[in-house]
């Protein structure tokens, strides 16, 4: 009898040992591709335009790793008793009657608590360091109590700022965009911004809610109307960027979207220099566009809209109104 | 001696029921389903079909929609029209479906999971359902007053809620608005019910860890209706006073405060998410352990957290406003509040996970159903623990990041659990089976479908694309494509569900008490359940889901007839036909 024990318990052993071993060996290449997809997760994103966006695809890429490490070991599982648990055909008896685990249950409440404690702590520090950066601060006309002091400046950052550029306006309502510097007294349907400096912005409305968002800059703000709302950020690569109206403002909701252009700084300041010397006409506007054209139209197949504002009146546009025909701004002026 | 003879239920089991005239209500009049009854399964089925009904609306109103979105332009339907079908498509999917058809099950099954012969108010009830018709015939009437439905979203922010371009009194937002109120009405009576029947109904001997998951989770649901909805419905009542009487409670112009309603919607339309969630969870808790042959695992763990989930509910809504005129200190606090609601579903998640593991599988479609509603709410929930994240949501916010999101958890769980809720108790409510085969084809392309059309909406919101557009940039065509695609296929999957549902209902094979040999208070009576369900009032001596353990529920019999439990003789074959 004892050598049969003997027998049975090292048997158990080499079971657990083996089963042991792999677990293990499926952690790991649970951990593998969770790792990989974590790199993955970079290339769904827009190209990393600012220096809050580099903060936030981190961010992103973390927590697109864990996801992956917990849906591919609750979704195997599953698949595994799906597959290979099931009843045979006529077999009508129950399964093993087994009610909880108390050890098992510590531990599946623990560890979402040590991983709800590592996310949070990391998009914390996300928070904070993009605090640093200054993208988040934002003040209301009527200063309240709730709006916290300002993080930004007690710590250097290595971006050069220019000290000297007021923050550029930005107008929006039903349904355009508006750009205006006020120092250079120029406006513009386009935003124009010089590359590694902080962007600095006074966002208001005139109207309903919008919504600033670049998806390259990963920065996103609500406009209310009745507040001036400071919001900064920085971008680091040249190049040509869609802003979008991320809260839904009515009819042309989703016209009402313009470029934003990074660029050098001589190249901006180029730029704000021809614009100054540009009369201001009125800019195209797709809602005020497709407007015209549905009133024309004797029939309509559409329901009650807002009649949209009127085209902004600026020194720069990058279309060029084509109902009525304006001096159009050149790229490369005539010296 | 007289008190004996006008007993009307005969003591002895070898009595026969004295043979009773049919009356009005009793199960084989169909003409109740249109009737004023105040019998809880009669509300129930009028609740689940009304409910359906409108599913279809909506859902049609989703594809016009997906049809507009194949292309980048806005070329299909004028804007104007595809503002008003996302307004209405998201209203009638919450309001006249995901609710009615939540109050339909919580009425259907609770006063027979708890032992009851119906609910404590049961004219409150009758009264609750009918205003859902009442509203659904304003927000469908909405449609052909001049100037179209709402075009403001399912949220009516203001001042875009505010604008009212027709000036007219009576107009799409007003009525839209009306609608809602009613709707938090109907739903702050069946809360006040249900709440009431479950605290105070229950059978002797079920406390309340003998109460089925079910039944926990619909009463943590209905704790935060009555939390909740008055918030909303107070806010819906000052927009429409804003709107029509030219108060400005949210008007900027008058210095009324438009973020101040974000805060009134949000305060309860978040946690109606778990309303509408809680329950689904009931759901898995109920079918898991049927169909993989085990005790719930951890049955006192899940069903504490579910109230744990309410607490917790009550404290997230900022999250929603992370890109709204939100101050930093409220949105580090949102976030981890948030965060935290992952903790007891987490719990709920591993429970089921453990209940299948093990255990004697029978993929049959309500299995399914609640397999691919449990892979896609865990999806969900990952995303949604990305979306808590403060710095990461800022970017996603407003795009079709969030749309894929709620869409996994509402069509995906939620939609799917009512599914895999239908044909679990369709014998019961109906007396028949439905056909197998045409339930797995359901399956098969409802859960496509779901990941075809809401997958690629989260690499599109990763790229940027904001919600709510009817036109896009071309750089987003390629996901649009597929997830229209899905769409259409999501749309062609209700048909198997409507066949079977249809034929299975008038030419089903007999279904008997307890075809899936489940353990409950329903099963223990007749399919369909007699009027006042059960003939004796049942005295629970177990708590629930003692599969693979032979402990019997109850120690009398609730059919008050004497005959041996059907269920064990009749079901065998059927349960190895599901395979």
């Amino acid at each position: 009898m004892a050598t049969n024990d003997q027998r049975t318990t090292d048997l158990n052993k080499v079971l657990n040992r083996r089963r042991i071993i792999n677990l293990t060996g499926l952690a790991i290449a649970n951990l593998l591709i969770s790792l990989w997809m974590g790199q993955q997760a970079y290339s769904w994103l827009p190209p990393q335009a600012s220096a809050e966006s580099i903060l936030i695809d981190k961010l992103f890429s973390f927590m697109t790793a864990v996801g992956t490490f917990i849906f591919n070991g609750v979704v195997g599982t599953l698949l595994y008793s799906v597959l290979f648990q099931r009843a045979a055909k006529y077999d009508p008896s129950d399964g093993p009657p087994i009610e909880g685990n108390v050890k098992l249950e510590i531990i599946w409440t623990g560890i979402p608590i040590l991983l709800i404690l590592w996310i949070g702590t990391v998009s914390y520090q996300t928070y904070d360091q993009m605090g640093i950066l200054g993208s988040m601060t934002q003040k209301t006309m009527e200063t309240v109590e709730t709006v916290p002091a300002e993080p930004t400046q007690k710590v250097a950052t290595s971006v050069e700022e220019s000290a000297t550029s007021a923050p550029i306006e930005v107008h929006s309502r039903q349904w355009a965009w508006e750009f205006r510097y006020p120092k250079e007294g120029v406006s513009s349907t386009e935003l124009h911004l010089p590359v590694n400096q902080r962007a600095k912005f006074k966002l208001t409305s005139e109207d309903v809610i919008h919504g600033f968002f670049v998806p390259a800059f990963r920065v996103k703000q609500d406009i209310i109307p009745g507040k001036e709302i400071d919001f900064s950020f920085t971008p680091i690569r040249e190049g040509r960027y869609r802003l979008r109206d991320s809260l839904y403002s009515g009819t042309y909701f989703a016209a009402n979207q313009t470029d934003v252009v990074v660029e050098s700084e001589a190249a901006y300041q180029k730029w704000l220099q021809t614009a100054a010397k540009t009369t201001p006409t009125a800019a195209a506007n797709v809602a005020q566009t497709e407007f015209a054209q549905a009133e024309k139209t004797s029939v309509s197949l559409g329901w009650a809209t807002v009649k949209p504002a009127p085209a902004p009146i600026v020194n720069y546009s990058n279309q060029p109104n084509t109902s009525q025909p304006t001096p159009q701004f050149e790229e490369e002026p005539h010296e | 001696m007289s008190n004996a003879s006008v007993e009307p239920r005969p003591n002895s089991q070898l009595d026969a029921p004295a043979p009773q005239p049919p009356e009005p209500g009793a199960p084989e009049n169909w003409r109740r389903f249109f009737s004023f009854s105040t019998d809880h399964k009669v509300i129930g089925i009028q609740y689940i079909v009304t409910a359906f009904v409108f599913f279809l609306f909506g859902g049609l109103l989703a594809m016009v929609m997906r049809g507009e979105l194949i292309t980048p332009d806005a070329d299909l339907v004028d804007r104007t029209v595809y503002n008003g079908l996302f307004t209405m498509h998201g209203t009638i999917m919450l309001f006249m479906w995901t609710f009615p058809m939540l109050n339909g099950l919580a009425n259907y099954l609770v006063p027979l999971m708890i032992g009851a012969r119906d609910m404590a108010f049961p004219r409150l009830n009758a009264i609750a359902f009918w205003l859902v018709p009442i509203f659904g015939v304003i927000l469908t009437a909405s449609f052909f007053v001049p100037g179209g439905p709402s075009q403001s979203g399912w949220w009516a922010y203001p001042p875009v809620s505010l604008q009212n371009p027709t000036g007219n009194l009576i107009n799409g937002q007003s009525l839209w608005l009306v609608a809602v109120a009613l709707s938090g009405v109907s739903s702050i009576m069946g809360a006040v019910n249900i709440v009431t029947t479950i605290f105070r109904m229950r059978a002797p001997g079920m406390g309340w860890f003998k109460m089925p998951a079910f039944v926990w989770t619909v009463f943590s649901a209905q704790i935060i209706q009555l939390i909740g909805l008055p918030a909303l419905t107070a806010g819906a009542v000052m927009l429409l006073l804003d709107l029509t009487t030219g108060t400005s409670f949210f008007d900027p112009v008058k210095g009324g405060d438009p973020v101040l309603y974000q805060h009134f919607f949000w305060f309860y339309s978040h946690p109606a998410v778990y309303v509408i969630v809680l329950p689904i969870f009931g759901v898995f808790s109920e079918i898991f352990p049927v169909y993989a042959r085990k005790p719930l695992f951890g049955y006192k763990v899940v069903v504490v957290s579910s109230l744990l989930i309410t607490v917790l509910s009550l404290v997230v809504w900022v999250h929603h406003m992370f890109a709204s005129g939100t101050p930093g200190w409220m949105r580090m606090l949102f976030m981890f509040s948030t965060m935290a609601i992952s903790i007891p579903t987490g719990i709920k998640v591993f429970a089921w996970v453990a209940t299948v593991w093990g255990g004697k599988l029978r993929l049959t479609s309500a299995m399914l159903f609640g397999l691919g509603g449990l892979s896609t709410f865990l999806f969900a929930g990952i995303t949604g623990i990305m979306l808590s994240s403060a710095p990461f949501d800022i970017h996603v916010n407003n795009t079709y990041f969030v749309v894929g999101h709620f869409h996994y958890v509402i069509n995906g769980a939620v939609v799917m659990g009512f599914y895999a809720a239908i044909y679990h108790w369709f014998p019961k409510m109906t007396g028949r089976m439905y056909y197998e085969g045409l339930g797995k084809l359901h399956f098969a392309l409802t859960f496509i479908g779901i990941n075809l059309i809401f997958l690629p909406m989260h690499p599109l919101g990763l790229m940027g694309m904001p919600r709510r557009v009817a036109s896009y940039d071309p750089e987003f065509a390629f996901w649009n494509v597929i997830a229209s695609l899905g769409g259409f296929l999501l749309g062609v999957s209700t048909l198997p569900f409507i066949l079977n549902m249809l034929s299975s209902w008038t030419r089903g094979e007999q279904a008997g008490d307890n075809p899936w040999r489940a353990i409950g208070l329903e099963w223990l009576v007749s399919s369909p359940p007699p009027h006042e369900n059960f003939e004796e009032i049942p005295i629970i001596v177990s708590p629930p889901y003692g599969y693979g353990s032979d402990e019997p529920l109850v120690s009398n019999n609730p059919k008050g007839t004497f005959e041996e439990s059907a269920a064990s003789t009749q079901i065998a074959n059927l349960a190895g036909e599901a395979n």
